[in-house]
C-alpha cells in the first residue's frame, strides 16, 4: 500500500466522522458524504470547483488540487498588461485562500490517469487515489497546424500570450521595444478558441498603446474567421472612432506558412505580411491531461451537462475550455467558474448517492476594454434543456452594451476582484 | 396577516410539489442558483468590489430589485439582460438564499 493510499483512507475515515456529525447537527439541505476528489488544474474552473466542493460539503469531501504553476495568473485582464495599464503582478494571485478551505495543494504535473483503478499518477512518481476526478486543463496549442511554427519558436520568439504569465511579459517587452512606425500583427485562429472577444480586445488596447506612445506604428488583425467572432458592431465602431489609420482588420486570413526568422505569414488568400511584432495565436485543443477523453471533433471533451462527467469515462468530470461547448456557450473564465459550481454540486450529490440538480443554470459576463478605460460587455444565461440534454442560451436574455463606457470599466474591475475572490478566496 | 406575495409563494411551492419539478426536489436549488451571481457579486453575495453586496439583503428587496431589472423599470448595464434569464420562482429561490447569508 502506498503512503498516498494510506493517507487517503485516513482522510476518508475522517470524512465519515464529520459526515456523522453533520447528520446529528441536521443542517437543512446539506449533503455531507465522505469521499476524495482530485482536481487537476488550478485555473478559473479547477480552483472554483476545489473551493466549492469543500464549501458545499461543509468539509466532508476531501479535495486535492494538482496545479503545475506556483501561482494563478489571470487571462482576463492580461490584455491590459500588454497595453501597459496593468502589471503582471496585478493579475497574479496565490493559492493560499484555497488552503484555508481545506484544499490540499500539490504543485506538480499529472503524468497519467487510470480511470479504471481511479488513480492519478504524478510526474514525481507519486499516485493519488480518487472517488471522483475533476479535470480542468484548459487548452493546449496545435503548433503543427501552422506550418513553420514549433514549440521552440513559441517559447523564444513568437509569443501567443494566450495563457497569461511569462508569455504576456515577453510580448509586452516586444511592444515596448517596437520602433515608432513599426507593424504589429495579431493572427487569430478559427473558432472555437479560448475567449471569443479576447483577440479583438487585445487589438484595441494595443492600438491604444500605439496611438499614445508610437503614433506612426500600425496594427494589423489577420483573422482566420469569416468575420469578427464576438462584439462585432462594438469593436468596429470603436476602431472607426479611435484607431482610424492605425488598426486594420482583415478577415478570412488562414495561415499557410510562417517564416519565423523574418516574422512573415503567408495565407490561403491575400498578401503575405511581414510584421515587426507578431502575435500568433495558434489553433487550440483540450489540454493534454484530458487527451484520453477527447471524443468531439478530435479536439474537445464531450460531457454530461448535468454533472460535467465525461461521455467516455466514469467518475471523470471535465470542465471549462476543454469541453465541447454547448451551443452559444463561450470558452471563458467566467463560464468555467460557473460550470465548476454545477460540477461541484453534482459531485457532492453523486458521492452521497443522491440525485443531481436536474435544472442547472450557468451564466457568463465578459467585459472587453476598447482602450485604457472604456469597456463593453456581452452577457448570457444558459439553462439545461432536458430534451436535448444540453445547455441552451435563454431566449430574450443576455445581450451587449450599447456603447463603450467608463462605468463599465469600473464594473469590469469589480468583476475581476469578485471572480478572483470567488475562485481563489 | 399573511401578505399576498407569501401566499403566492406557498401556492407556487405547492404546485411545484405536485408537478414534481426541481424547485421542490432539490433542497439546494437556491444555493446553486445564487452561485451564478457570485462571479460578479462575490461568494454568497459578499462583494469585494463596487458591485452591490447581496448577502443578508432582505428577500423582498432582492426579489423586487431583480424583477425591476427584468422588466427594465430599473436601468442597468448588465443586470437587465441577466435578470431576464431567470423565472420568478428562480428569483425567489436566489433571493431567499442570499437573504439568509451573513453580511
Amino acid at each position: 500500500m502506498t503512503s498516498n493510499r494510506r493517507e487517503f483512507l485516513k482522510l476518508s475515515a475522517a470524512g465519515a466522522t464529520l459526515s456523522a456529525l453533520g447528520a446529528i447537527a441536521g443542517c437543512a439541505g446539506s449533503v455531507r458524504p465522505p469521499g476524495h476528489v482530485v482536481v487537476v488544474g488550478g485555473g478559473y474552473g479547477g480552483a472554483t470547483a476545489a473551493k466549492y466542493i469543500r464549501l458545499w460539503s461543509q468539509g466532508s469531501v476531501h479535495v486535492t488540487l494538482v496545479e503545475r504553476n506556483p501561482n494563478f495568473v489571470s487571462c482576463p485582464v492580461s490584455n491590459l498588461v500588454l497595453g501597459g495599464t496593468r502589471s503582471i503582478a496585478d493579475i497574479t494571485h496565490g493559492y493560499e485562500g484555497l488552503r484555508k478551505h481545506g484544499v490540499r495543494l500539490i504543485q506538480g504535473e499529472v503524468s497519467g490517469i487510470d480511470s479504471d483503478k481511479r488513480s492519478v499518477k504524478l510526474a514525481n512518481g507519486d499516485s493519488l487515489s480518487y472517488d471522483r476526478l475533476l479535470l480542468a486543463p484548459g487548452i493546449d496549442f496545435l503548433y503543427d497546424a501552422v506550418p513553420g511554427l514549433t514549440r521552440e519558436i513559441v517559447e523564444t520568439q513568437i509569443f501567443h500570450s494566450w495563457k497569461a504569465g511569462p508569455q504576456t511579459v515577453a510580448l509586452r517587452k516586444q511592444l515596448e521595444d517596437l520602433k515608432d512606425g513599426g507593424l504589429v500583427a495579431i493572427a487569430i485562429p478559427k473558432a472555437p478558441y479560448r475567449c471569443p472577444p479576447g483577440p479583438y480586445e487585445r487589438a484595441s488596447v494595443i492600438a491604444h498603446y500605439l496611438k499614445t506612445h508610437k503614433p506612426r506604428a500600425k496594427l494589423l488583425i489577420l483573422d482566420a474567421n469569416p468575420d469578427i467572432v464576438s462584439k462585432k458592431g462594438l469593436f468596429t465602431k470603436a476602431w472607426d472612432d479611435q484607431y482610424k489609420g492605425i488598426l486594420e482588420y482583415r478577415k478570412e486570413h488562414n495561415i499557410t506558412a510562417l517564416d519565423a526568422v523574418t516574422r512573415t505569414l503567408r495565407f490561403e488568400f491575400g498578401d503575405p505580411v511581414k510584421a515587426d511584432v507578431l502575435n500568433l495565436i495558434p489553433p487550440q485543443i483540450a489540454g493534454a491531461i484530458a487527451g484520453p477523453f477527447i471524443n468531439k471533433n478530435k479536439l474537445w471533451v464531450g460531457v454530461d451537462w448535468l454533472t460535467l462527467e465525461s461521455d467516455v469515462a466514469k467518475n471523470v468530470h471535465v470542465i471549462g475550455d476543454a469541453t465541447f461547448s454547448a451551443p452559444g456557450m463561450p470558452k471563458s473564465g467566467h463560464m468555467a467558474n460557473s460550470q465548476a459550481k454545477v460540477a461541484a454540486a453534482a459531485i457532492i450529490n453523486l458521492l452521497a448517492g443522491q440525485p443531481v440538480n436536474p435544472e442547472p443554470v450557468v451564466n457568463n459576463t465578459c467585459y472587453s476594454y476598447v482602450d485604457d478605460r472604456n469597456v463593453v460587455h456581452v452577457a448570457s444565461v444558459h439553462t439545461y434543456d432536458a430534451r436535448d440534454k444540453t445547455f441552451k442560451a435563454v431566449a430574450g436574455a443576455g445581450g451587449l452594451s450599447s456603447a463603450p463606457t467608463d462605468i463599465e470599466g469600473k464594473f469590469a474591475e469589480a468583476w475581476a476582484k469578485n471572480i478572483w475572490a470567488d475562485t481563489l478566496g | 396577516m399573511k401578505r399576498p406575495l407569501a401566499s403566492i409563494t406557498l401556492l407556487i411551492s405547492a404546485l411545484s410539489l405536485l408537478s414534481g419539478t426541481a424547485y421542490a426536489a432539490d433542497p439546494n436549488l437556491g444555493r446553486n442558483l445564487a452561485a451564478t451571481c457570485a462571479a460578479c457579486h462575490g461568494t454568497d453575495g459578499k462583494t469585494a468590489g463596487i458591485n452591490a453586496n447581496l448577502a443578508g439583503v432582505p428577500k423582498d428587496t432582492l426579489v423586487q430589485t431583480l424583477k425591476a431589472f427584468k422588466s427594465g423599470e430599473k436601468p442597468a448595464t448588465v443586470m437587465n439582460q441577466l435578470a431576464k434569464g431567470y423565472d420568478d420562482a428562480q428569483i425567489e429561490a436566489i433571493a431567499g438564499y442570499l437573504a439568509a447569508q451573513r453580511k
